[in-house]
């Protein structure tokens, strides 16, 4: 057995570092194909090794342990690889979110299974076991709460429930009150013998269960990239605390991968909305404080509407062309058309560029992802900061289903509940083309003063009819 | 509704009259046309005996120009005609789509430059040649409306030398924006009058002013001068003595001479040529743009029939801040102005400024960050201290790992291109499935509820690692780079 521990331990750095490869080779779009595979790889060496170390344990009396073990990975697996074959690209953060619950709820029972059967652990000592215990419980409500919260995310994304943020009288309050509740009843919990804590155990469940589902629902729709970067990370601390309470580092390490990957995406998120991580998960747009700044921005001047055709030949004869696609791109599922769109201008010479701002969409670099999936090369496809400064050198700008990230007045309006949020520097361009279906604000409720600049044109309708038309009018010869 | 369009209306402006028929109009002589519709519309307002012919109690829409056709208000209150000036529209924002000045303007700007730049001996652009170089041609556009924003514009991408002169201080900001140079006096007085015009001057003002002229006259080579005074007599900017200072060869363009001329020595619609100097007083420079300026005529026609509500149902409303004050005759009598409503120019929304910056220190202030990072490093120092003492020895091990394995995804995390995020989170999907590893090492001998939560816990993370691995490589196979690069439009 001491042979199998230390090739185990090998093995689990061996994974562990391949996981960290695998995650630094995403830093580049040359590198990243071989990242994944990097991680196919680590997660390959780490399940064939724990299998190998089960069978080592012998086979007599084994045999249903086998069967449920060989069956759960082959249909899971299979599972797995036609969710990913089905998917469509607009779909992925239903997806990713959807997979963040699958941890969560793998984490769940890990932990309850832990409590049941602790595996192969003797507790030395009283110190031992609270720690333990202690780990269980913070394994299993932090899965709990990923677990709803990512179902109640992934619903929202969906369309299955409103992306209305659901906001009910003293939420604060009942949030407190769950999060000390979860907290107290640990003391019961471990003062309990054997396993004779386990109602206490369901019951902290079930609270944690409901606490993951109304944190979220009180989100809006708009603000789930950052709720989907926010349960990625959780993920990764469930998956964490499980590797504690089984005393595994691969688990803790990945776990700790994963939790400061989705830390990460989180801050970055929140930094190109200007917003705490705390207004955004307790203090959503359309409460007391934005309610008032609404109204002080008013329409002023007047919209200008540009027709299909006319936008066409100012796209043909510029020089310089850049895209910034939003939400509303993919909603319209028009980036196949953006493409060709792309493609034709780029036929005749002219220089054609995309802006990505970084909260663009439902997930982070969702658009890319989009616009990858079209056709479009990720060489001319640029982040938000590294176009910015280009913007008075271009000719035409065509804001594609965007609002809030392209709204000045987060520039300029002390009052507007966006104000200091980044935003791309469309207006200094010669002409800013915009498509859009009416004249609605964006999430944030925002009057957006770039409608009624003199150089901004308006093309209504439909984005994928509209790109269409653009498409047709474009074509060479 | 039926549409009647004088035969060969748009002959000269390069509209057949087949377009028209195709358009489901039809077509009449002058008279059918003005005699047998409700609604009559036309650029000039109706000569004397064109007044009869007008339907009873029709509604026409036209350049009225009473102050410059006596009798005729009188005349068309006669026969009861409904009249709305089109001059007189008032510049409000909401009016501006109908506003036909301006429009009109901004075309005889442009305009104004192309004669000049016929009328001018040499190039505006600076030449640079084997055969000898040339300097851009200096020009100063005066009064900077509407018309000579145009013609600024339209000089600089001639590539002349532009420079810009407006009693309006607000006028600077726009014609610097059009790379023009704004030149000023040292008298202060604002010219800022009603509705985007220019008020009369003080005589101290005044004679700076021709001093000034009188200084640029002898640099510049063109000279385009736009002053009006609505419903007077155009200020005289340009005496004789002021020409006398131009060099032989320079070029004025009198776009007011229709209401007097801003130059002493203009002659409307003729070519003045003094001791080489030429002065250019048409007055049509509008209509030889024909194509353009009827299309915009005609859009701001149709932008105000909307306003009247052609498409539903067509009213005169004498509250409509748009109608009223342009309504000069109506039901058979001549309407007094309306009450004084000051009309202010059109407020434009303003791009902010080249410097504006997203203040981000709401958030995260230095001194707030300083505090947080002190603080939560002694919570953490504590915490450990305490864990130290007291936690078992395979707590501390974990933690260990735990904490340097933080560090090493914050580090690696960080370096991630913003555009494979989304691959970045199926990838973390995949791998922490890595709970998988946990769920198989709670699979037992024995079927019991532990074994059965370890194979659920198995079967969904193993849905994560295929699912995350998988649909990774299908999204980072759609990523390519571009193909051999497309040729770029290079500079002209």
């Amino acid at each position: 057995m001491t042979n199998l521990d230390g090739m185990m331990t090998i093995s689990y750095l061996a994974a562990g570092v391949l996981f960290i490869r695998s995650l630094a080779g995403l830093s580049k779009q040359e590198t990243a194909r071989r990242g994944n595979l990097y991680g196919m790889v680590g997660m390959a060496v780490a399940v064939a090794v724990t299998g190998l170390a089960w069978l080592a344990g012998g086979f007599d009396g084994r045999e249903i342990g086998m069967a449920m073990l060989v069956g759960a990975v082959v249909v899971g697996a299979s599972i797995g690889a036609v969710l990913a074959r089905r998917v469509e690209m607009t779909g992925m953060p239903e997806l990713v979110a959807i997979l963040h619950s699958f941890v969560g709820l793998a984490a769940v029972m890990v932990g309850v299974s832990s409590y049941l059967a602790p595996n192969g652990e003797s507790h030395a000592s009283e110190a031992t076991r609270i720690v333990h215990m202690g780990e269980v419980w913070v394994g299993i409500a932090v899965g709990a709460i990923t677990l709803t919260g990512s179902i109640v995310a992934w619903a929202k994304l969906r369309g299955t429930l409103s992306g209305k943020p659901l906001l009910l009288p003293g939420r604060h309050v009942l949030n407190a009150v769950i999060a000390l509740s979860i907290f107290g009843l640990s003391y019961p919990f471990l003062e309990a013998p054997g396993t004779t804590g386990l109602p206490y155990l369901l019951v902290m469940t079930g609270l944690a269960l409901v606490l993951g589902i109304h944190l979220v629902v009180a989100i809006g729709g708009a603000d789930m990239p950052v709720v989907v970067s926010l349960l990625n990370s959780y993920s990764g601390w469930a998956a964490a605390a499980a590797g504690f309470m089984l005393a595994n580092d691969l688990l803790i390490v990945t776990g700790a991968l994963v939790g400061a990957s989705g830390t990460i995406l989180s801050i970055i998120m929140c930094r190109a909305m200007n917003r705490s991580i705390l207004n955004v998960v307790f203090g959503g747009f359309g409460t007391a404080d934005g309610g008032s700044a609404v109204a002080s921005t008013e329409p002023a001047g007047e919209v200008r509407e540009m027709k299909a055709d006319e936008t066409a030949e100012r796209l043909k004869s510029a020089r310089s062309v850049v895209i910034v696609p939003g939400y509303g791109m993919a909603v319209a599922r028009a980036q196949a058309a953006v493409h060709d769109l792309t493609k034709n201008l780029r036929d005749q010479g002219v220089t054609v560029r995309f802006a990505i701002h970084p909260v663009a969409g439902r997930l982070p670099g969702h658009m890319n992802v989009l616009l990858a999936e079209a056709g479009v090369p990720y060489d001319i496809v640029l982040e938000m900061e590294h176009i910015n400064a280009d913007f008075p050198n271009t000719d035409v700008v065509l804001v594609i289903g965007a609002n809030d990230i392209v709204n000045p007045g987060a520039l300029t309006d002390a009052n507007s509940p966006i104000y200091g949020m980044p935003v791309c520097e469309v207006w200094k361009s010669k002409l800013v083309v915009v498509l859009k279906r009416g004249m609605a604000a964006g999430y944030a409720g925002v009057e957006n003063p770039l409608f009624y600049l003199e150089n901004t044109r308006m093309l209504f309708g439909d984005a994928k009819k509209s790109i269409d038309a653009l498409v047709a009018a474009t074509r060479v010869g | 509704m039926a549409v009647v369009i004088e035969r060969g209306a748009g002959v000269s402006a390069g509209y057949p009259d087949a377009a028209y028929l195709a358009a489901g109009a039809t077509l009449g002589s002058k008279g059918e046309a003005m005699g047998e519709c409700e609604i009559v519309l036309k650029v000039r307002p109706p000569a004397p005996d064109e007044v009869p012919q007008l339907k009873e109690g029709c509604f026409l829409a036209c350049l009225v120009q009473p102050e410059r056709n006596p009798g005729l208000l009188e005349s068309l209150a006669a026969r009861k005609v409904s009249s709305l000036a089109l001059e007189r529209v008032p510049r409000i924002s909401r009016a501006q789509k109908m506003d036909v000045l301006s429009s009109m303007a901004n075309l005889a700007g442009y305009r104004a430059v192309v004669e000049a730049a016929a009328a001018y001996g040499s190039p505006f652009g600076a030449q640079v040649t084997a055969a000898g170089t040339t300097p851009p041609a200096k020009v100063l556009v005066i009064g900077a409306g509407v018309a000579g924003l145009a013609a600024a514009a339209a000089a600089k991408a001639l590539g002349a030398e532009v420079r810009a002169f407006d009693t309006r201080a607000a006028a600077r900001e726009q014609v610097e924006s059009l790379g023009a140079k704004f030149l000023t006096l040292e008298v202060k007085e604002s010219g800022e009058g009603g509705g985007g015009y220019a008020k009369v001057m003080s005589k101290e003002f005044i004679d700076a002013e021709m001093a000034l002229f009188k200084r640029q006259a002898a640099e510049v080579d063109v000279v385009i001068t736009t002053a009006l005074v609505p419903g007077a007599r155009a200020p005289t900017l340009l005496p004789r003595d002021v020409v006398t200072a131009f060099k032989p060869g320079s070029v004025i363009v009198d776009m007011a001479a229709e209401q007097g001329g801003n130059c002493e020595l203009c002659k409307p619609g003729e070519v003045v040529d003094f001791n080489g100097v030429k002065i250019l007083g048409y007055t049509d420079l509008v209509s030889r743009m024909a194509g353009t300026s009827s299309k915009f005529f005609a859009t701001n026609l149709v932008h105000l029939l909307v306003e009247m509500g052609i498409s539903k149902e067509f009213k005169i409303d004498l509250e409509s801040e748009v109608v009223r004050p342009a309504l000069l005759t109506h039901a058979g009598e001549r309407l007094p102005p309306p009450p004084v409503k000051e009309p202010s120019p059109a407020r434009e929304v303003k791009p902010p400024p080249a410097d504006a910056k997203p203040k981000q220190e709401q958030i995260m202030t230095p001194t707030r960050r300083a505090w947080g990072a002190t603080l939560g490093g002694m919570v953490v120092i504590a915490v450990l201290f305490a864990l130290g003492r007291f936690a078992p020895r395979d707590f501390l091990q974990h933690s260990t790992v735990f904490i340097l394995a933080c560090f090493v995804g914050w580090q690696v995390i960080w370096s991630v291109s913003p555009a494979l995020h989304t691959p970045l989170m199926s990838v973390t999907n995949a791998i922490s499935g890595i709970i998988v590893v946990g769920g198989m090492l709670q699979v037992g001998t024995h079927l019991n509820a532990a074994s059965i939560l370890g194979a659920i816990a198995v079967l969904v993370a193993a849905i994560n690692v295929a699912g995350g691995f998988l649909v990774t490589q299908r999204m980072l196979k759609m990523f390519h780079r571009e193909a051999p690069a497309a040729p770029q439009k290079g500079h002209p």
